[in-house]
């Protein structure tokens, strides 16, 4: 990253670093990093009745945030400012996601578009779309 | 400041222990550093930060209010639970640390102590 070349440090805190990175690059370990898979992170689950989508999107102003459900697309959408860096300040680590953001989810067929709910809360969003209900499973009792 | 985590000792530790490494800004100013870290997914109560010899350790805990019998079919985020550690320098007061938690994003400010504090001397002219 830009920052660490503009100030070398320790060496043997660097391999450290490396040593700490690198499985994690490799495999699919236990990290959200947002340059990875993208901004927000999304996890997306079902039940009989409904699709839950989660998107892990902290410090945001809700009524930035766009989400817009288009033909059985979901897209979530906005922008991320930033923290304030006064001209004395130095960064040491520069981890976290800023600027615009948008991700795409395609929803199965059988969902209602007009039962769609979307909570902004502990900076998580999340969105429950109902499904359709001709399209539940039924029970037909045999005569 | 600097970070202390460990590397994951191997794939197999043991599951309760397992945390995500949460992203974070850390800018430092004269007067102190400031830390910004994401933790999207947890509430205020479930959230843990103590500060113990020189180590700073946020902990937190990922509430899904998930309905009954959901099954996740795709996952980004496969754990319930952050976790960082930082340790921090003898210049630093940890006992000032002040820290706000809102909408999932962490800020911490922790100051310098008053002796690593800079100080302007005047040049007297003679």
């Amino acid at each position: 990253m830009y920052y660490r070349s503009m100030f070398p440090r320790d060496l043997l805190a660097e391999l450290e670093r490396l040593q700490r990175e690198v499985p994690q690059t490799v495999e699919p370990g236990p990290s959200i990093r947002g340059q990875k898979r993208g901004y927000p992170a999304l996890n997306v689950g079902g039940t009989p009745n409904a699709v839950e989508i989660y998107a892990f999107a902290p410090g945001l102003d809700p009524a930035t945030l766009d989400v817009q459900l288009e033909k059985g697309i979901l897209t979530i959408a906005g922008e991320r400012k930033a923290p304030a860096v006064s001209e004395q300040a130095t960064v040491h680590i520069g981890e976290r996601f800023a600027g615009r953001f948008r991700r795409v989810v395609s929803l199965p067929d059988d969902i209602d578009p007009n039962s769609i709910v979307a909570k902004y809360r502990d900076g998580m969003l999340h969105v429950s779309v109902q499904r359709r209900e001709e399209t539940q499973p039924r029970r037909i009792s045999i005569q | 400041m600097s970070d202390t985590n460990q590397a994951p000792k191997s794939a197999a530790a043991t599951h309760e222990d397992a945390a995500l490494l949460p992203p974070v800004d850390v800018l430092e100013d004269a007067g102190g550093i400031t830390l910004y870290a994401d933790l999207p997914g947890v509430p205020k109560d479930r959230l843990s930060l103590h500060v113990e010899a020189d180590v700073l350790t946020i902990d937190g805990e990922v509430v899904l209010d998930a309905p009954e019998g959901m099954e996740l079919t795709h996952t980004e985020v496969g754990l319930p639970r952050y976790r960082r550690q930082f340790t921090l320098s003898k210049e630093l007061d940890a006992g000032k640390v002040k820290a706000s938690f809102e909408q999932g994003v962490l800020t911490l400010r922790i100051p310098k102590a008053e002796h690593a504090q800079p100080r302007r001397i005047e040049v007297q002219v003679v």
